[in-house]
């Protein structure tokens, strides 16, 4: 018998698909609920943080610079500051946050003794993470607008595009928080992961400048492909391969949400 | 037994080679209060996570509302309230807002949620500090506010993991108190303990656990009077008796104190007015049975 050893669960199985539940958004709002009271040190951060670099970087650097890929290099860099200010901001979020919502204030493990279940939880967490790149987004177009560098109307379209940025970065942020033993373990990602594609996927720079070889690799990291979608919509210029973009970020969000999923299942149900 | 809430036949739970809960089975009644009694270790905790779906069983059968547990946990939570052993209440919030915030977890309706939000608050006396933060909450506090919590989706069974433990005695008897109001109202209470005067208390039927098995189970009157003697005289410190079987006495020595265990001790303690040994004399309780059975060396 297999039980008698121990090695199969019983009606669990932590493969299971997860299912988007009602439950997603009531783990949502709670965030948006804390949110709420820490709402003027958030916003102070959402809108210090574009406005010191695109006054410093974008005005700084494009003195000298002048134009990058046919546009002001204010623009240029705006329009990819949208797409990794999300990927910081859902990042930090999954990971610091979320990481202390699991384990030292047990906020998942009061949840879990309602009718929620883990893909509940983490689906309104990838929500919220995305939610805070959002808001970021906002702050940035926002800013973008009083320097004057936006192309038009058609750059609130970048809004969407950012929340999907937004879900795509949270997703491997869970995972990594599903398996860290504490805090210090993210210091690896942002340092081996996050920063080399704030520096490497056309933020600063177009992906065409850098060496074939690590174009190559460059162009299969989302970042690259975030910024492919934010670029042209805030600076007006056409989309190219708008859905083949759009599928790379959907992909890394769904592989990465379930690979978490399952990991925090192992983790949290043992 | 009629109607019951929970049933467990033969249930296991092994983690590796180490057998936490080693086939138990048992059956908790509805309306009435349910106790695992056992030491640190004895599988308690366990058995109540897998009471809710939070863990797989190894083995056996589990049912709760007729229901098999695993395959239905969602849906059993949904009518069950939690007081876990450690307060876990959301310290973002305050004492009403985590009620509202845990009400959300369950979609209840907000039509009425005010009304038993403050009908809760009441209930566990702390209505007068509904915009408090939870740190700023005492221990009692916390607990009372995480029962009321746990209350919020009118619960048909409520599962309460040492409820009163690290709580000062005036704390427990207001816990105890409104324990015992909501069994009066028809609540099944399922909670474990290693407080044998909680047990007496609170548990129309319990079981005492150790190492995963379940030793014995029955009222606390049934336990005592299928277990030990009637009578038990402490004698602490030394004492010059060398001749408890000629009283008719069974003893066992922990610490520095000599159990004797008797049908009557009128021989016994005629003996010990003659000496100068400090003695206590009483009637036999839970602690004497649960030290019987589990064995008096120290758990950790």
């Amino acid at each position: 018998m297999a039980n008698e050893a121990g090695t199969v669960a019983m009606g669990w199985d932590p493969w299971r698909i997860p299912r988007l539940r009602r439950g997603a958004f009531a783990v949502w709002r709670r965030n948006v609920l804390v949110w709420r009271r820490l709402v003027i040190p958030s916003l102070l951060l959402n809108f210090g943080e574009p406005t010191l670099y695109l006054l410093g970087l974008g005005f700084g650097l494009g003195h000298f610079i002048g134009e990058m890929g046919g546009m002001p290099y204010i623009t240029f860099l705006a329009s990819g500051m949208i797409a990794s200010s999300a990927m910081t901001t859902a990042s930090y979020e999954a990971m610091y946050s979320v990481y202390t919502r699991m384990v030292p204030q047990k906020t998942y493990e009061a949840i879990l003794a309602t009718p929620l279940e883990i893909e509940d939880i983490l689906a309104g967490e990838l929500l919220w993470c995305a939610t805070k790149s959002l808001l970021s987004g906002c702050a940035i177009l926002a800013v973008a607008a009083l320097l004057g560098v936006v192309q038009g109307w058609q750059a609130l379209f970048v809004l969407p595009v950012v929340l999907l940025i937004g879900l795509c970065f949270a997703a491997p942020a869970l995972l990594m928080t599903a398996a860290s033993p504490g805090y210090e373990f993210f210091n690896y990602y942002f340092v081996l992961i996050i920063t080399p594609m704030f520096i490497m996927c056309g933020v600063f720079y177009p992906v065409s400048t850098l060496p074939a070889v690590v174009q190559e690799f460059v162009h299969v990291l989302p970042l690259t492909h975030a910024v492919a979608l934010t670029r042209p919509i805030v600076s007006g210029q056409p989309l190219t391969q708008p859905l083949l973009h759009t599928l790379v970020l959907l992909l890394y969000m769904t592989v990465f949400y379930y690979a978490a999923v399952v990991v925090i299942r192992k983790r949290l149900l043992n | 037994m009629i109607d019951p809430v929970v049933v467990a036949q033969n249930l296991s739970k092994t983690y590796g080679a180490a057998r936490v809960v080693n086939g138990v089975d048992f059956s908790i009644p509805r309306g009435r209060c349910y106790g695992f009694l056992g030491p640190n270790g004895a599988g308690k905790t366990t058995t109540l996570r897998l009471m809710l779906g939070l863990t797989p069983k190894s083995g056996g059968a589990l049912e709760a509302f007729g229901l098999p547990v695993h395959e239905h946990a969602s849906q059993i939570r949904r009518r069950v309230g939690v007081v876990p052993q450690a307060d876990n209440l959301d310290p973002d919030f305050t004492v009403a807002e985590n009620l509202r915030v845990y009400a959300s977890y369950f979609a209840l309706p907000s039509a009425g949620l005010d009304a038993r939000i403050d009908a809760l608050l009441e209930f566990v006396a702390l209505a007068e500090r509904r915009h408090a933060r939870t740190h700023t909450l005492s221990g009692g506090m916390q607990r009372r506010l995480t029962i009321a919590r746990a209350l919020i989706n009118e619960p048909e069974l409520v599962v309460l993991d040492e409820p009163t433990t690290g709580l000062d005695p005036q704390a427990r008897h207001v816990i105890w108190g409104r324990l015992a109001e909501l069994r009066a109202a028809g609540t099944t209470l399922i909670l474990t303990t290693h407080y044998m005067e909680e047990a007496e208390r609170l548990c129309d039927e319990l079981v005492i656990m150790d190492h995963g098995s379940i030793l014995s189970h029955g009222s606390p009157a049934q336990l005592i009077a299928e277990h030990v003697e009637p009578e038990v005289v402490e004698i602490r410190g030394e004492s010059s008796i060398a001749r408890f079987d000629a009283l008719e006495c069974r003893t066992e020595r922990m610490g520095t104190s000599l159990y004797c265990y008797t049908h009557d001790a009128a021989p016994l303690l005629a003996e010990l007015h003659d000496t100068h040994t400090q003695f206590v004399h009483r009637p036999s309780g839970l602690e004497d049975v649960f030290l019987k059975l589990t064995g008096r060396e120290l758990r950790d």
